[in-house]
């Protein structure tokens, strides 16, 4: 196997339609204007010379290493800030150059240290690679004089130009010996991840790298994306595990399995050892970024705690016994069997995870409709975007965000609303960053100041803090303005919409009660601001709303989403690039679980399982007959766990216990549970509540597909072997066989195959397909054979788009004497989710722990000082956790994170949930908040279970 | 049945009913009873059924006027 190649042009692509002809070497090329000679070169196979370029960022000109030199023009400027102009000739290699260059090669190197042999850069080294190209045959200067190499001169005195290695980054070293301060490192975190975390500082022969004010890598505002590591020619930004295991041999191209960005990788392997993860130019969701999770945080895979075997137990305050893959499927064919006979075919269901691949949720999904004979199969999407599916579904005919993440570039306002994009969404974060630098505005509605409202060269126009719970509102006062101000756009509306629908919705938005004067009474919003960013939406150009869970996890989640799809259709923001409705995904497949069917109420593409025709394309191929009415949803499944009526249950790669809300209420529901099968790497939470254990597989060790946020069907491809002996799709497989469905799927393409036969919107897709296109976005099918970048582009999919009337309702969460702040939940950068990944990795260094923010003034009444334990409490339940004080919350409002199961939020969160989709309310909870001295009695007897559910007979406790 | 759960399947029938009532009077009915029968189980409209059938007490009037456009389950 080879590595996967990827040519650097030395400068990026220029976008000019305009195209210029030219001569380089005596080689006639076209390109379009503003390219730069360098690039033009390459485009015709001619590599110049270079070290501070690189197509990932703006050429600098520093290097002088990428001279030529143009028939009739005096000098030798530099290829890579030199742009192409008509009919030039350019050489790249003259007697001149070669001198020149040269030269500069013996002054690089006389600073440089001349370990190549042992240095982790051997064999990937541009430095080196340019010594050769230059033909460097001998340097005439030492380490005598001036020099950053050697920690002490000759004579042993100390060289203050020398400084020590910085390791402090756990994924990267920073040497400074070895650097040639070519500035391609603070040029990536400037341009490419939106950072500012790296200045060159010093003058001349002194200048050096510098991390934030001169501190080390982890103490700095570096967020670890490793955009400098991957810029550095030399070894000087150095993966550790490159420097532990050395140079890789082969490569293969593969996505991340952490969020709904995802991005495309190579994973560069020496044998099945994986040795790094690099971004992938090509990849589209990504172009070449990503962030700390990706590209560091995939320790997990070999971690310790990592269950290989399967494992039953009798009750579930048994140790675990350890048994073959055999026993394990005969078992749960054999308890499901006995428990569908005693009560009742539909006392049994399955949940699909949105971390596993498309191939593996169809399979989940069909078991359990094929083989259990009903429809109670859900997936964890459930309690994070099962309102976008609903409320898009309503408003334009399909659930799904309706651009590309290219998009951004086009965007004059971006909207961002319940989503904090820099922590969730990472790459997407620092696109839309760089679109900002280049001028688009910015509108934050959110209760907490995230990052985007101010940081590094990005500045919101408005930031609406409103008062969690309050969405709805705050919007429909939105539409207020652009409808009474008369910003609508009659036009497209005309055009697009359902006339009399809009007309009827207008009038609803233009009642007095609901104007921004009105709302703020509730909100908290000034009237005024949001007027302006009503304005501002309305008039300033391509607007592009984004939105995240602080949009769906509220009781009227699905209500909000239709107000969002409201405001993109009055203002005529639909149907083409740089605009749109934009739901960020959390977890990486949930679009894709949410397409293969895992709603109880729908087959794969969002068909409703009531018509007769989608049926009847499944039990033709499957050979069965299908319930055809719906199934439980997760709420549903534990409140009839708890009525008595539902008692098995196959999680797939899910942790409802940590992830749901009302933890003792989800306990409740498994408890009473006869047989609980949880498939996962680590025994999770839920697992404690489990009489079977059914090892998983990482995404390293399986093929299959995962569709990130924009629809994209991207490529998963196994680097190496389940370390469980099965990846997950075949599990399941075993586990249909032994339940007795004649299943022989050889290859998850087979699966995919299936998915393409009886999903329209699939049609197209096949593995043979996207290894062609590297990926589309569904739909792909014979009216879009390349994939749908973007939606609604001639139309709405529904046919007319409609309006729909978004009336605010207070949740029922209410604060009170008791409870009189508002709790309200999120997730940062270095973890993910409930965190049983990334807390198996070196992340931890960046967040060992979830805390309370609070604002000062809320602290200072209750006598809290940052970094105390504190008492949140719930009507539902309490816990503890310490505080940190900030003013990133308003008064009245607190904050936390839920990647540590022993801080329990969910213990905290109650079980409201949408309207519409049961989605739960995790946005808002009434709490109080007391000084404490340590851990609740639930969190001490929490952990008690915990440890004695995790017992594996004849092994030493597993160790958290 | 559980008088918790059976309070919590009352709570989800009057927030759908909350929902579309602020919508055109002449869909509100409608649009209750089409969510329901899209989406409720039939366990769960069972239980709705029961309820409404011992008086319906604690229901928003409009679930009661969809109840007739709600399909009703076959007894378990
Ligand atoms: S790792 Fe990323 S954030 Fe940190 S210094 Fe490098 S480019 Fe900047
Ligand atoms: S650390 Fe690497 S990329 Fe940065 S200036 Fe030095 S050599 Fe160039
Ligand atoms: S976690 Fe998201 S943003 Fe980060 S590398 Fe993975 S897909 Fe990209
Ligand atoms: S590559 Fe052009 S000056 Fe460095």
């Amino acid at each position: 196997m080879n590595m996967v190649h990827e040519i650097d042009y030395g400068t990026p692509a220029s976008k000019s339609e305009k195209l210029v002809t030219l001569t380089i070497d005596g080689r006639e090329i076209t390109v379009p204007e503003g390219t730069s000679i360098m690039r033009a070169a390459m485009e015709a196979g001619i590599e110049v010379p270079k070290l501070c370029a690189s197509d990932m960022m703006d050429a600098f000109g520093s290097c002088r290493l990428c001279l030529v030199e143009i028939e009739g023009r005096a000098g030798m400027p530099a290829s890579c800030t030199t742009p192409v102009a008509p009919g030039i000739s350019v050489s790249t290699q003259t007697q001149r150059l070669k001198d020149v260059r040269r030269g500069v090669m013996e002054l690089y190197i006389s600073d440089h240290p001349l370990d190549c042999l042992t240095c982790a850069a051997n064999g990937d080294c541009e430095l080196q690679d340019m010594a050769g190209a230059v033909g460097l045959r001998d340097v005439r200067y030492g380490y005598d004089g001036s020099n950053h190499v050697k920690a002490r001169s000759n004579g042993g005195e100390i060289n203050l130009k020398w400084a020590p290695k910085d390791e402090s980054n756990p994924y990267f070293t920073y040497d400074p010996a070895k650097c040639i301060v070519c500035s391609r490192c603070v040029r990536a975190c400037e341009e490419v991840q939106g950072t500012f975390a790296l200045t060159i500082g010093g003058r001349g022969f002194d200048s050096r790298v510098a991390a934030g004010m001169n501190e080390d890598f982890v103490s700095s505002e570096c967020v670890s994306c490793g955009a400098c590591v991957q810029a550095c020619p030399t070894a000087t930004l150095t993966e550790k595990s490159v420097i532990e295991i050395g140079q890789p041999e082969h490569s293969v191209v593969t996505t991340c399995a952490y969020c709904g960005v995802g991005c495309s990788f190579k994973a560069e392997m020496r044998g099945e050892e994986l040795v790094r993860m690099v971004p992938w130019k090509d990849g589209q969701a990504n172009r070449g970024h990503s962030c700390v999770k990706g590209r560091f945080a995939y320790g997990y895979s070999s971690h310790k705690d990592r269950i290989l075997n399967p494992m039953i137990r009798e009750k579930i305050t048994d140790p675990w016994r350890e048994v073959t893959w055999e026993e394990a499927f005969t078992h749960v064919a054999s308890e499901f069997r006995r428990i569908q006979y005693q009560y009742g075919r539909d006392s049994v269901g399955g949940i699909t995870s949105s971390r596993c691949t498309n191939e593996e949720t169809y399979l989940v999904q069909k078991l359990v409709r094929a083989g259990f004979g009903n429809n109670n199969v859900d997936t964890c999407a459930r309690v994070c975007h099962s309102p976008t599916g609903y409320g898009l579904n309503q408003t334009f005919g399909t659930s799904a965000g309706t651009q590309d993440f290219d998009s951004v570039e086009h965007t004059d306002i971006a909207v961002i609303i319940g989503a904090n994009p820099t922590d969730g969404h990472p790459v997407f974060a620092s696109r839309l960053k760089k679109r900002v630098r280049e001028g688009a505005k910015l509108i934050v509605i959110d209760p907490r100041r995230i990052d985007l409202v101010r940081s590094a060269h990005v500045e919101a126009s408005y930031h609406l803090p409103l008062k969690p719970g309050t969405n709805v509102a705050i919007l429909t006062s939105m539409a207020h303005v652009i409808v009474t101000e008369g910003l609508a756009n009659e036009a497209f509306i005309r055009e697009r919409c359902d006339w009399s629908e809009y007309e009827d919705w207008a009038a609803f938005v233009a009642e007095p009660y609901h104007s921004p004067e009105a709302s703020e009474a509730y909100t908290g919003v000034p009237a005024d601001l949001v007027r302006g960013a009503a304005r501002l939406y309305a008039t300033g150009g391509n607007g592009a709303i984004y939105y995240g869970l602080g949009v769906t996890e509220h009781s009227q989640g699905s209500t909000t989403v239709m107000a969002i799809a409201n405001l993109a259709m009055v203002t005529g923001n639909i149907g083409r690039p740089g605009v749109g409705v934009n739901p960020l995904r959390g977890q990486n497949n949930v679009q894709g679980s949410c397409d293969m069917g895992s709603f109880p109420h729908e087959l794969p593409g969002y068909r409703h399982i009531s018509d007769d025709a989608t049926r009847d394309i499944f039990e033709k191929l499957w050979g069965v007959s299908l319930n055809n009415e719906p199934g439980l949803r997760i709420p549903n499944m534990l409140d009839a766990a708890v009525d008595g009526t539902f008692k098995a249950l196959y999680i797939q790669g899910e942790d409802i216990l940590q992830s749901d809300p009302d933890t003792k209420h989800v306990a409740a529901g498994l408890a009473a549970m006869e047989c609980v099968v949880v498939h996962d790497l680590f025994l999770n939470e839920t697992a404690n509540y489990a009489h079977v254990f059914l090892p998983g597989s990482t995404f390293l060790e399986k093929d299959g597909t995962f569709t990130n946020a924009e629809r994209r069907i991207n490529r998963v491809r196994r680097v190496m072997r389940p370390k469980n002996g099965y990846a997950d799709w075949e599990v399941t497989q075993k586990l249909a066989q032994a339940i007795g469905l004649n299943w022989n799927y050889r290859h998850p393409s087979e699966i995919m195959d299936e998915i393409a036969a009886t999903t329209p919107t699939f049609a197209m897709v096949s593995y043979d397909y996207l290894d062609k296109m590297g990926s589309v976005q569904w739909p792909c099918n014979e009216k879009a054979p390349l994939g749908s970048p973007i939606m609604h582009v001639d139309g709405f999919v529904r046919g007319k788009g409609k309006f729909i009337r978004t009336e605010f309702v207070a949740t029922d969460e209410k604060t009170g004497p008791r409870f009189p702040l508002l709790l309200t939940t999120g997730r940062i950068l270095s973890q993910y989710n409930v965190g049983a990944q990334t807390r198996r990795t070196d992340n931890v260094i960046w967040h060992a722990e979830d805390r309370l923010e609070i604002h000062p003034h809320d602290a200072e009444q209750r006598g809290i000082r940052d970094g105390d334990w504190v008492r949140l409490a719930s009507r539902s339940g309490e816990t503890t956790l310490r505080s940190l004080i900030t003013d990133r919350v308003a008064p009245g409002v607190v904050y936390t994170t839920f990647h540590h199961p022993t801080t329990q939020a969910n213990v905290i969160t109650t079980d409201f949930t949408d309207w519409a989709t049961n989605c739960p309310e995790y946005k808002v909870t009434a709490v109080q908040v007391s000084p404490s001295n340590g851990p609740s009695d639930w969190q001490r007897d929490y952990d008690e279970q915990a440890r004695q559910s995790r017992r594996i007979a004849g092994k030493l406790e597993a160790a958290e | 049945m559980s008088p918790d759960t059976n309070a919590k399947l009352i709570y989800m029938a009057n927030q759908i009913a909350t929902f579309f009532k602020s919508q055109p009077a002449a869909e509100a009915a409608e649009g209750v009873a089409t969510h329901i029968n899209k989406y409720w189980e039939p366990r769960m409209r069972r239980k709705l059924f029961e309820h409404i059938d011992h008086g319906g007490e604690g229901l928003n009037p409009l679930v009661l006027e969809a109840a007739a456009k709600i399909r009703r389950p076959e007894a378990a």
